[in-house]
């Protein structure tokens, strides 16, 4: 069974991005899912489904379904973190090609900048955390160092080559008018900018932003009604291995290893037939890290393929076109904001920072401390 | 941390060994598959109710972080080196190194465990260069 053009995309719109004091976790989810809707051409009373992930409330699938006004007939609240709405996404399609729903929306929110909501990594010492609270690791960043501290000890990466990652994607920043950092970055900047916890800078982390997106997926025959071309999800793949650092088996290697396998082969493509990649990049090294595993490049040979611009606007590897997590937004859970991207790239919808007959794409998230991946492999006609 | 709630029905062999300064571990009596954490099955063959066992506490850095943005409750305590511990026994832990330049450890250093209280008061294991 496979989910290759079980479903397309739509519809997809951020909210209001950045600082956004005047508003709600649900009025920004709700302004996304308006604009994502007109976007697609479909109305509210079109939603049959409804895929929501958030630590922002009690029961955030039924709160946002009471707060929207709507009775989705198939909901999912797959809570994985950053990367939930790649596995939403895979799931909104078997759902439709199940028959279960025909029009089903992606929704996330964050106030986490503006009101202080309950974060979604917050300290917990009980269960399995009590073997990892008392020595003071601050999470997620700390769990995340202890990644890059050992692929620099087993295969020589440097926080250069780390650096370079944040040039580049903040030169795509510069391109997108929504990024919240677009002012020009250099590599001392990066390197200067103090350690967090080693080996990771304060400019190897993401932002802490405000934002919501919406997206909105169709079953083809409805995909084939509307004005805007379908972006057609070609493969996915998902999976997770653990919740905590010390319980990651190999620091190295993510579990986009097995989820980015399995969408490649579910797609019968191959990582040249590419033309943009936007990868989950809630610090440099998790982007390292998951085109390693992805298999864009040799295991330890991720250091060199980021260096030097590589994946910037002049560079021969498009990744994060938006700014991505580290200069675009990042309201806590990023992920959504990587099908939004895609999407705009296969649509031809990104004005300066357009890479140029982009027909295929990948992205790829990863939740909790490198603890989930889902990827998934969108194309156009 | 509640401590009321600590330890717990999984943990309390654990704690309970920190408590006289022994390192406890689980060991599958199917498989043999060393576990960490203390758990109700073994995670490699899912046979139930693994085996304790206590470690000698001697091991090799497998990763390490110098924290200098601690969480608040850490804050007087930084620049700490925070460890992931490859035990000999097969398990690994994370830990922090226990004393002196939070520098002077390194990925593939051997180390050795002693007890300190931990943040809640409890006795926990740290590591020392071994």
């Amino acid at each position: 069974m496979s989910l290759k053009r079980a479903c397309a995309i739509a519809g997809v719109a951020e909210s209001r991005l950045g600082v956004v004091p005047d508003s709600t976790v649900l009025s920004l989810q709700a302004e996304a899912l308006v604009a994502a809707l007109a976007d697609a051409g479909l109305e509210k009373s079109d939603v049959d489904g409804l895929l929501v992930s958030g630590a922002w409330g009690r029961l955030p699938g039924l709160q946002i379904a009471e707060y929207l006004g709507i009775q989705p007939a198939y909901s999912d609240s797959t809570m994985v973190g950053g990367a939930s709405f790649e596995f939403h996404l895979g799931h909104a399609a078997a759902a439709i090609q199940a028959g279960l729903c025909k029009v089903a929306v992606i929704l996330y929110g964050s106030t986490q900048r503006s009101r202080a909501d309950k974060y979604i990594f917050q300290i917990r010492s009980d269960l399995g955390y009590q073997y990892e609270a008392p020595y003071g690791l601050p999470t997620p960043v700390g769990s995340y160092a202890l990644a890059a501290s050992r692929h620099f000890a087993q295969y020589g990466t440097t926080n250069e080559q780390l650096a370079d990652l944040a040039v580049a994607t903040r030169d795509w920043a510069a391109l997108n008018p929504k990024a919240y950092r677009r002012e020009p970055l250099t590599r001392e900047d990066v390197l200067n900018s103090g350690p967090i916890a080693t080996p990771l800078n304060k400019l190897d982390c993401c932002l802490f932003t405000d934002g919501g997106g919406a997206v909105v997926v169709v079953s083809p025959d409805i995909a084939k009604t509307l004005d805007k071309p379908p972006v057609w999800l070609l493969g996915q793949g998902e999976s997770v291995s653990h919740a905590q650092i010390s319980e990651m088996r190999d620091l190295t290697i993510t579990p986009a290893a097995r989820s980015g396998a399995r969408a490649f082969d579910m797609a019968g493509i191959t990582h040249s037939d590419l033309d943009v990649v936007e990868i989950y990049d809630s610090f440099t090294i998790t982007v390292l890290l998951t085109l390693e595993s992805l298999g864009f490049c040799a295991p330890g040979t991720g250091g060199e393929f980021i260096a030097n611009g590589r994946t910037g606007p002049s560079g021969e590897f498009p990744l994060n076109t938006n700014g991505g997590g580290l200069s675009y937004c990042h309201p806590g859970q990023y992920g959504i904001f990587l099908i939004i991207e895609a999407v705009r790239q296969l649509r031809g919808e990104c004005d300066a920072r357009q890479v140029a007959d982009a027909t295929l794409a990948l992205i790829s998230g990863t939740g909790g401390v490198l603890s989930s991946n889902s990827t998934c492999i969108l194309g156009v006609e | 941390m509640s401590e009321e709630d600590l330890p717990d029905p999984d943990s309390e062999p654990y704690w309970q060994g920190a408590a006289k300064g022994e390192l406890h571990f689980q060991r599958c009596g199917s498989c043999d598959a060393a576990i960490f954490y203390p758990r109700s099955l073994c995670t490699e063959c899912g046979a139930p109710d693994p085996d304790w066992a206590v470690s000698k506490g001697l091991g090799s850095v497998y990763a390490c972080s110098i924290v200098h943005r601690p969480p608040p409750a850490f804050k007087d305590e930084a620049p700490y080196a925070v460890l992931l511990v490859d035990l000999d026994e097969g398990f690994r832990m994370m830990s922090r190194l226990a004393e002196g330049d939070a520098e002077s450890i390194s990925i593939g250093d051997r180390v050795q465990v002693v007890f300190n209280d931990g943040p809640d008061g409890r006795p926990t294991p740290y590591f020392i260069p071994a």
